[in-house]
């Protein structure tokens, strides 16, 4: 670390360099306002799905033996038909949820390094925070212990690889033979307890990261991230709960 | 008032640093922070040591050259204050105070307390000016602007520079400072002809020393003025405009040299 004070200019230590001009897409990635108008709208897709998710799950508490679940399911797969054909639809969003994570896990971790780069010495003495809260401090960590989740939720009630009494096409009957394993459920409810924290910071994030501010909305921002946070968490965290307790079976 | 100082000390840019300890044992309650570390000084002179180096120029709290990091907290515990205008009475007796320097890649230690902020200079050389003819001034009354703007770009003018901000971000970001330039010319009309190469010219040069922004709020807490962080939001907005609106042209050519 050598802060150069003499020369024609002074020389200032830079954390990294200026890109070449490329198409300018690229070049608004390049840019750390950039990435965050990116992990703004992909987190907005990815909250989309969570909500559609969390809402289509709630089916269960038809508590029909699973009729309604596992029809929705099929009709999931269906969706658009005869206009579009088997399972395309399906593959398409799957395609785009997947595009989102990738890009949203690729900018965050750029950026996560790039302010690594940014504050390579911390204070010595200690410092204090005035107003960055717990779920925003812990957003990388939440981030990856969610995205973790994600991998073992898609082996257990996607793949079915992690649950022995797997059985493809009946949604209902894997979601209760895997919630009755009380780690797994434990699992989950912890995962969707930092899924909320995520959000909170992440659905009021988002709205600064694009420059969505005005006076007229200003107030409500926490307010949505909160109540939309408090929601996800409440409808997914109710059903191994009610499947622990014999609500659903 | 009896005070035990740990102040970091760090002889220059390449020495390693650590904290010492001094003792002040007639703090006076009126003193404001700097004026206790000018008699902390004196007595260090006078038993032959090397005084506590710190910024320091109008001590009116507008001028932005002070700053210190004050028990974990840019300029001390009291919101909207400069290190010049805490007063010793927002500290008890006995208190033992930790001082230490803004810490960023882009704000490199001098020496002590003093860091070279140049990097914000770099910022502004960028695009933090307005072109204006010279010669004959105009009438003032021919350029109105709306009462509501001019309120606005005032908020954001009232930044000093101090660089409380990036030493408040976890992530070494000074999107607060670069944003309220942006805001504050970008606002008025006499900021118009450069209202979007500037957005693109300045939060580039930005991100060449200094971290990005994860909406934490710190900065806007550590603020001496308390510029807020709608004006982080309004760039992020002006910047992706920028971008967007003349996609090729405007992100580039029309910057001339950028």
């Amino acid at each position: 670390m050598q802060a150069e004070t003499s020369g024609r200019r002074n020389a200032v230590l830079t954390v990294r360099s200026r890109s070449q001009p490329r198409f300018w897409l690229l070049e608004l990635y390049d840019s750390a306002i950039g990435k965050k108008a990116v992990m703004a709208v992909t987190g907005i897709v990815l909250l989309g799905f969570v909500f559609m998710h969390m809402t289509g799950n709630l089916k269960v508490y038809y508590n029909d033996g699973g009729e309604r679940l596992d029809h929705y399911s099929e009709w999931l797969r269906d969706a658009g038909q005869p206009g579009i054909p088997h399972e395309w639809l399906l593959w398409g969003v799957r395609g785009l949820l997947a595009a989102s994570l990738v890009l949203h896990i690729h900018a965050a971790t750029s950026l996560t390094m790039l302010n690594r780069r940014a504050r390579p010495i911390g204070y010595q003495g200690g410092r204090k925070y005035a107003a960055a809260n717990y779920a925003a401090r812990t957003m990388r960590w939440s981030g990856v212990i969610v995205a973790a989740f994600v991998v073992f939720h898609l082996l257990d009630l996607t793949l079915g690889t992690t649950n022995p009494d797997f059985e493809s096409g009946r949604p209902y009957h894997n979601l209760v033979a895997s919630f009755e394993r009380e780690p797994v459920a434990a699992a989950y409810i912890v995962a969707n307890l930092l899924l909320g924290m995520h959000i909170y910071h992440g659905a009021w994030s988002l709205f600064q990261s694009l420059g969505l501010n005005h006076p007229r909305f200003n107030h409500w921002r926490r307010g949505f991230a909160a109540l939309f946070a408090a929601a996800i968490v409440a409808g997914n965290v109710s059903i191994p709960i009610a499947v622990l307790t014999g609500v659903i079976d | 008032m009896k005070l035990t100082l740990r102040v970091w000390r760090q002889k220059g840019p390449s020495d390693e640093g650590r904290f010492e300890t001094y003792d002040v044992p007639d703090a006076n309650e009126h003193m404001s922070f700097l004026e206790m570390l000018d008699v902390v000084n004196e007595s260090l002179i006078a038993d032959n040591h090397d005084p506590i180096a710190f910024d320091h120029d109008c001590r009116e709290g507008i001028c932005g050259m002070c700053g210190i990091v004050i028990n974990g907290r840019p300029h001390g515990p009291k919101k909207h204050t400069t290190t010049c205008q805490l007063h010793m009475r927002n500290f008890s007796d006995g208190d033992e105070i930790t001082v230490e320097p803004w810490r960023a890649n882009a704000f490199p230690v001098v020496k002590d307390l003093v860091v070279n902020r140049s990097a914000f200079d770099r910022i502004i050389e960028a695009g933090g000016y307005v072109s204006a003819a010279t010669g004959s001034a105009p009438e003032a009354n021919s350029l109105p602007v709306p009462k509501a703007d001019a309120d606005l770009a005032m908020d954001a003018a009232a930044c000093i520079g101090c660089g409380a901000c990036v030493a408040a971000c976890p992530n070494g970001a000074a999107q607060l400072f670069t944003s309220a330039k942006v805001g504050h010319l970008g606002l008025l009309p006499q900021g118009q002809a450069e209202r979007w190469s500037r957005v693109v010219a300045m939060v580039e040069r930005m991100e060449e020393f200094f971290g990005s922004c994860t909406n934490y709020g710190e900065c806007e807490q550590a603020c001496p003025k308390g510029i807020s962080v709608n004006f982080i939001a309004r760039m992020n907005r002006e910047y992706l405009k920028a971008k967007f609106k003349d996609g090729r042209k405007l992100a580039r050519g029309a910057l001339g040299d950028e």
